[in-house]
């Protein structure tokens, strides 16, 4: 397992989390064993990219994409994989 | 007296049914009430879907399935599974006995996210007389199988005087088992804990010297397992914001029905709490007198109204108030400003003080011996 985010960096959220969308809080929320995160806009967008099937390049280029008039995107998504992967939310590949 | 009136309360998170209060151990420390023995009608499987589905129309997301023992309800799977479909994240607090590998495979298959084990001590002879039963080498077993199959693994070991000497070697244990979070969790002076407390409480010097281990074992293992230790609140200067708030994000619901703000809400008397049976999740959650009773702050007195932490801890807990004082709506003894502090003192001296009397079990022959809920304030 790498310990640093580089744009070749595979990300994926860990089987331990659930991520769903929660009506009575209008916002994703993070599962966990008994525990919860509710999450903000841009961290949802980002987590839900993250299956382990794209790079961190291929997240930004998705967010940037989606997101056009956000301009460059590539240093608050590494701000917060780094939060994620401090917390133990993400396993890196 | 008491009953915020306003009108942003918010949504519960939390729900844990209380299945069943039956259980196969005996454990000193549990957090039943002490006449758990007299529960016999036990919400159906389909009141507790009922349950299930009210609170999670308003909000609830996390469903701790507790007791007692919760394996001992052959409705279990059926229970995970309708809850899980309801989008819950679904914990199951047991002590896996009643569990086998074939039940296991089940609990995964009906889509249960999380077991957390509880052991009693590192070591099959002391953990089996805790338990007051034969267990220690089954939850291991279970509790490799669990990880085999690829569920997280939350490891709970209540910490008192018998054990916290024992700290270093259970989170060895942890780490040969491959749990993914450990809580050692201090005991809480309800129920059984506080009739047994002179020998439960262990001294500051103990809480420190486990302290100091577990925050080494949480720098060095940061990457295999989360740690959590909180030291009891006889030790802390400042109560603990018991639940977050009464009636903020928990809700209990006790194998017969009966709806609380917390575990141990039913020794306060003069509250009538409302039963799932007779009434709605979300007008007992929103409307209901029980559970605006303690909302807010206008229910408070001195030196908690005045008092500029209020907000962090909203006076500590209710129903710790009331077992030492006598008075719920008091400050929590446990907070050194609050006039009934003495009280933690003396309980402090009388365990460092206490002969080795044996643990008082927690089993249906004692139950039956005693009343439901009177205040244990017998050293003030």
């Amino acid at each position: 397992m790498t310990h640093t985010l580089t744009l070749n960096t595979l990300v994926k959220l860990k089987a331990l989390y659930r991520m769903q969308w929660e009506p009575a809080q209008a916002a994703h929320v993070l599962l966990y064993p008994e525990g919860m995160i509710t999450l903000n806009d841009s961290a949802s967008e980002i987590l839900q990219l993250c299956r382990g099937e794209l790079t961190i390049a291929a997240i930004i280029a998705a967010l940037e994409q989606k997101f056009p008039e956000a301009g460059s995107l590539s240093a608050d998504i590494y701000e917060f994989l780094d939060v994620a992967r401090t917390n133990g939310w993400i396993e890196l590949n | 007296m008491a009953g915020s009136n306003s009108t942003n309360i918010s949504s519960p998170r939390w729900l844990l049914a209380e299945l069943t209060y039956r259980c196969p151990l005996q454990c000193g420390f549990c957090s039943n009430p002490l006449d758990f023995s007299r529960y016999k009608q036990e919400l159906c499987t389909d009141e507790w879907l009922a349950v299930f589905q009210q609170a999670r129309d308003i909000g609830a997301v996390q469903l701790g399935l507790s007791g007692g023992e919760p394996l001992v309800r052959q409705d279990l799977e059926f229970l995970i599974k309708e809850a899980r479909q309801m989008g819950y994240y679904t914990n199951l607090i047991t002590s896996t006995v009643g569990m086998n590998e074939a039940r296991l495979e089940k609990l995964q298959e009906a889509g249960l996210d999380h077991i957390q084990v509880s052991f009693q001590a590192p070591e099959e002879v002391l953990n089996d007389k805790i338990a007051g039963t034969e267990s220690f080498l089954h939850k291991k077993r279970m509790t490799l199988a669990i990880k085999a199959a690829g569920l997280p693994v939350v490891l709970n070991i209540v910490i008192h005087k018998g054990n916290i000497d024992l700290v270093r070697e259970i989170l060895d244990l942890c780490l040969e088992l491959g749990v993914d979070y450990v809580e050692l969790a201090s005991a809480q002076y309800y129920g059984y804990a506080l009739k047994n407390r002179d020998q439960l409480l262990p001294s500051l010097q103990q809480v420190r010297q486990a302290e100091t281990i577990a925050k080494a074992y949480q720098e060095k293992y940061q990457d295999r397992m989360k740690i959590f230790y909180v030291i009891p609140d006889y030790y802390e200067n400042r109560p603990k914001p018991c639940m977050n708030g009464w009636g903020h994000l928990f809700l209990v619901v006790d194998p017969e029905g009966m709806a609380l703000p917390c575990h141990s809400a039913k020794v306060i008397p003069g509250i009538h709490f409302p039963n799932v049976k007779e009434q709605s999740v979300s007008s007992i959650w929103y409307d209901s007198t029980a559970f605006n009773y303690f909302r807010g702050d206008a229910w408070m007195k001195e030196p908690c109204r005045s008092c500029d932490e209020k907000s962090k801890d909203f006076g500590g807990c209710r129903c710790q108030a009331y077992l030492l004082t006598g008075d719920a709506s008091a400050a929590d003894p446990s907070c050194d400003k609050a006039p009934g502090h003495t009280i933690v003192e003396q309980a402090r001296v009388s365990a460092a003080h206490a002969s080795t009397t044996p643990i008082f079990l927690r089993n249906r022959f004692n139950s039956e011996k005693l009343t439901p809920c009177s205040p244990v304030n017998e050293k003030s």
